[in-house]
């Protein structure tokens, strides 16, 4: 692959005229975008408009009935899974494992061995590393970060977040946009797809509106909110 | 290329260690393995000899019986976050965890054996006639042979309504050729006739597991990404 | 369809009413068991049939999981002409060769090693040719319900047969018990098709499909080594039959065969509708604006 660092306005992702369906239900209805390197994407919308199904179409867990998605030069997201890091709502943690335990077990999924590394990104998202508590013991806020740490394991290029900030307090919110605003200029791609859109005012790059299953706006800011 | 088996050896010893913490599961399910023996025993009260020629048939039912309440529970950790979704999202090979698991089981299952097997042999008041080393190969490869399909199957039910009355349902009619040679392989033995021998069972059997082990192989990747 | 099946469906008819005479009346009185004997030419066509729906349903089963991407497509291609061609070698090697047409056993020549071969593959790659990948699942469906319905129908006759002429009801012979646990595969086979989510049900159930194919021979030849270290009862005429009963067995497969086919047919038109339907309303709903709140 000849781009090693994408620049700002190579196309990083496509998608063409995505569509799927569960039986009689159209979750998405003919998605298509292109979407940039070195961006945050906030994804909004209101329940059932098909945020959450997108994401996971550009995870590879979900086949989309029809239409195309090119994913960093590939057809398949699945084929360039070394490069994604997907977090959804519930937390793809084990319960019973403490979170080191945990990242130490995932980060072998991808064939790495440093437990180092597992403690730097335990730390970067503001946890202790140390911490031999069990996951399923945490509060709210810590759950979703530790499953942030674990979306971050294999240094994706392209990161999928699915509601990251629900049920989480404000002032750990905060540091996670933060976060993910210093990842994103540190070059990652990142999609967030939230209810509180206000978190990502000032640090995401776009916003993209979706509403039945098609993207209806893209924003630089939340005023599209205002005025709907 | 260790990435497999290091992944498979990986989940192995992490499912082994979180069995080891809970102890919920294995607790019950030694004490349900009891229970089974102790229900068999009131129903079936045969004389010594007797017991000879029916207690291959009995302790494999027992076994396949116990068997199916540790398998019923080989994804529940699993499917508590949907630790599956970081599974498929990773480029950790599918095999890896079904091998992982089903080995997973299969040390479960031996524990359960290992228990009840002594209870059966009070209870009963057996005596093995015939050469009793081969009652490991039958055993092994009989338990194999139920834990290699039924963590396949279980993972097949993990997606259908009533999952726990699937698994058995799709379990038993696959592994009746298992199920006679193993009867019938533990009873020659049991018995100790010099005209018999347990070699053609034993040989069915690990045709059977080859077979199905390779099948579940080929067949677990696309149970694990189906939607 | 409007116009062929009526027509077909009497012709069957006469066809079937015509068997059902020659099974009672034309076909000789079987010396040892009787006039119950006749319940045969219900019993063997109905296995037949069954086992010969439950063989497309497994070729249908292959085809649905090998379709999806061209390189195992490709692979199941070449294996199955590769089939073929060996069976050929292997049958004129055997007929060339008098100790090994010796070892055949009894009342198989060499040529049915080659026409088994042929038959397989030319069925795969008919079945390829003229069914879709999502049609072929319509397929496995039909051929799975209909299997299931001959199959009871060989499991209650055989049972009706053995009580007045052998005493028993039931016997661990190795057709029978072979012939009750396809029943179980694929009772459960539905069951699972049943129970599954529609999005994965026919990846499932094909897999099940496969692994049940697979178990058959092993419940074969289990029971007869089991059988040979516990002799039983035979339940069904051995050795060599009649030509006047060979006669009036085939005309009574044919004529089964004519009414799966139509049963197939109509099961099958049913289930392609059906989907068709589904799909027509998932596109209609696609298309349909839905109300976007302000």
């Amino acid at each position: 692959m000849s781009e090693s660092q994408a620049a700002p306005t190579d196309p990083v992702i496509t998608v063409t005229n995505l569509v799927k369906q569960f039986g009689r239900f159209a979750a998405l209805r003919g998605v298509s975008a292109s979407f940039n390197a070195h961006r945050l994407y906030g994804i909004l919308g209101d329940n059932g408009a098909g945020k959450t199904t997108m994401l996971r179409m550009l995870a590879g867990l979900v086949a989309p009935t029809r239409g195309e998605i090119s994913i960093l030069g590939t057809k398949s997201p699945r084929d360039v899974c070394r490069e994604l890091g997907y977090m959804a709502h519930p937390s793809l943690l084990y319960d019973e494992m403490s979170g080191m335990e945990n990242l130490h077990y995932f980060s072998r999924l991808y064939g790495l061995e440093n437990d180092a590394r597992c403690a730097e990104i335990i730390t970067a998202v503001g946890l202790d590393p140390m911490l031999s508590r069990p996951v399923g013991q945490y509060s709210q806020g810590m759950r979703q970060r530790m499953s942030l740490a674990r979306a971050l394991l294999n240094d994706p290029k392209i990161l999928l977040l699915d509601e990251p900030f629900s049920n989480v307090d404000i002032r750990s919110a905060r540091e996670m946009v933060k976060l993910l605003a210093h990842m994103r200029d540190g070059g990652k791609t990142i999609f967030v797809v939230t209810h509180q859109a206000s978190l990502l005012e000032g640090a995401a790059d776009e916003f993209i509106w979706m509403d039945g299953g098609l993207i209806i706006n893209r924003t630089p800011d939340l005023k599209f909110m205002e005025t709907a | 290329m260790s990435a497999p088996t290091g992944v498979m050896l990986e989940t192995l010893t992490k499912d082994i260690r979180l069995e080891w913490r809970s102890k919920d599961a294995i607790n019950s399910m030694l004490f349900f393995a009891l229970l089974v023996v102790v229900v068999f025993s009131f129903s079936f009260d045969p004389n010594a000899e007797e017991s000879r020629q029916i207690a291959g048939g009995l302790i494999w039912v027992a076994f396949l019986f116990a068997s199916v309440v540790a398998l019923n529970q080989t994804w529940a950790r699993e499917l508590r976050n949907q630790v599956l979704d970081a599974y498929r999202v990773s480029p950790a090979p599918a095999n890896a965890l079904f091998l992982a698991k089903a080995v997973g089981n299969f040390i479960f299952v031996v524990i359960l054996e290992a228990l009840m097997v002594p209870l059966f042999v009070v209870f009963y008041k057996l005596r093995v006639l015939g050469p009793a080393w081969q009652l490991i190969p039958v055993a092994a490869l009989g338990t194999w042979a139920i834990v290699v399909n039924g963590t396949f199957f279980a993972a097949m039910s993990v997606r259908t309504r009533s999952r726990e009355i699937m698994l058995p349902l799709l379990l038993f009619p696959i592994t009746i050729p298992a199920l006679i040679s193993t009867v019938e392989a533990t009873t020659v033995i049991l018995v100790g006739d010099p005209a018999t021998s347990a070699k053609f069972w034993i040989v069915l059997l690990a045709t059977y597991d080859v077979m199905f082990t390779l099948a579940c192989l080929a067949l677990f990747e696309t149970v694990l990404h189906a939607e | 369809m409007r116009k062929a099946f009526p027509i077909l469906g009497i012709l069957t008819a006469i066809f079937l009413s015509y068997a059902l005479y020659l099974a009672l009346e034309v076909a000789p009185r079987e010396q040892t068991m009787g006039d119950v004997q006749r319940i045969f030419y219900y019993h063997v066509p109905s296995a037949w049939t069954a086992f010969l729906l439950f063989f497309i349903n497994f070729i249908a089963s292959i085809q649905y999981l090998v379709r999806r991407s061209r390189s195992s497509d490709k692979v199941a291609n070449w294996t199955l002409i590769t089939v073929a061609v060996v069976t050929c070698i292997a049958s004129v090697v055997i007929a060339m060769v008098p100790d090994l047409k010796k070892a055949l056993p009894q009342g198989t020549y060499p040529s049915s090693i080659a026409t088994t071969g042929i038959i397989i593959a030319g069925m795969y790659f008919l079945i390829r040719k003229y069914f879709s990948v999502e049609a072929v699942d319509a397929l496995a469906v039909t051929t799975a319900e209909v299997g299931v319905v001959f199959c009871t129908v060989v499991l209650v006759t055989g049972p009706l047969w053995a009580r007045p002429v052998w005493g028993i009801w039931w016997t661990w012979d190795v057709r029978l018990t072979s012939t009750l646990v396809l029943w179980l595969i694929y009772v459960s086979y539905l069951i699972l098709r049943r129970f599954s989510s529609s999005g994965q049900t026919p990846v499932m159930a094909a897999a099940l499909a496969v692994f049940g194919a697979l178990d058959v021979p092993l419940v074969y030849f289990s029971i007869w080594i089991f059988r040979t270290q516990h002799p039983q009862p035979v339940v069904g005429g051995g050795g060599s039959i009649d030509p006047r009963m060979l006669h009036v067995l085939l005309m009574n497969w044919l004529a089964f065969l004519c009414f799966a086919f139509l049963v197939c047919w109509s099961r099958y038109r049913l289930e392609r509708i059906k989907r068709e339907v589904e799909e027509t309303q998932a596109l209609e709903a696609l298309l349909e604006p839905r109300s976007v709140p302000r």
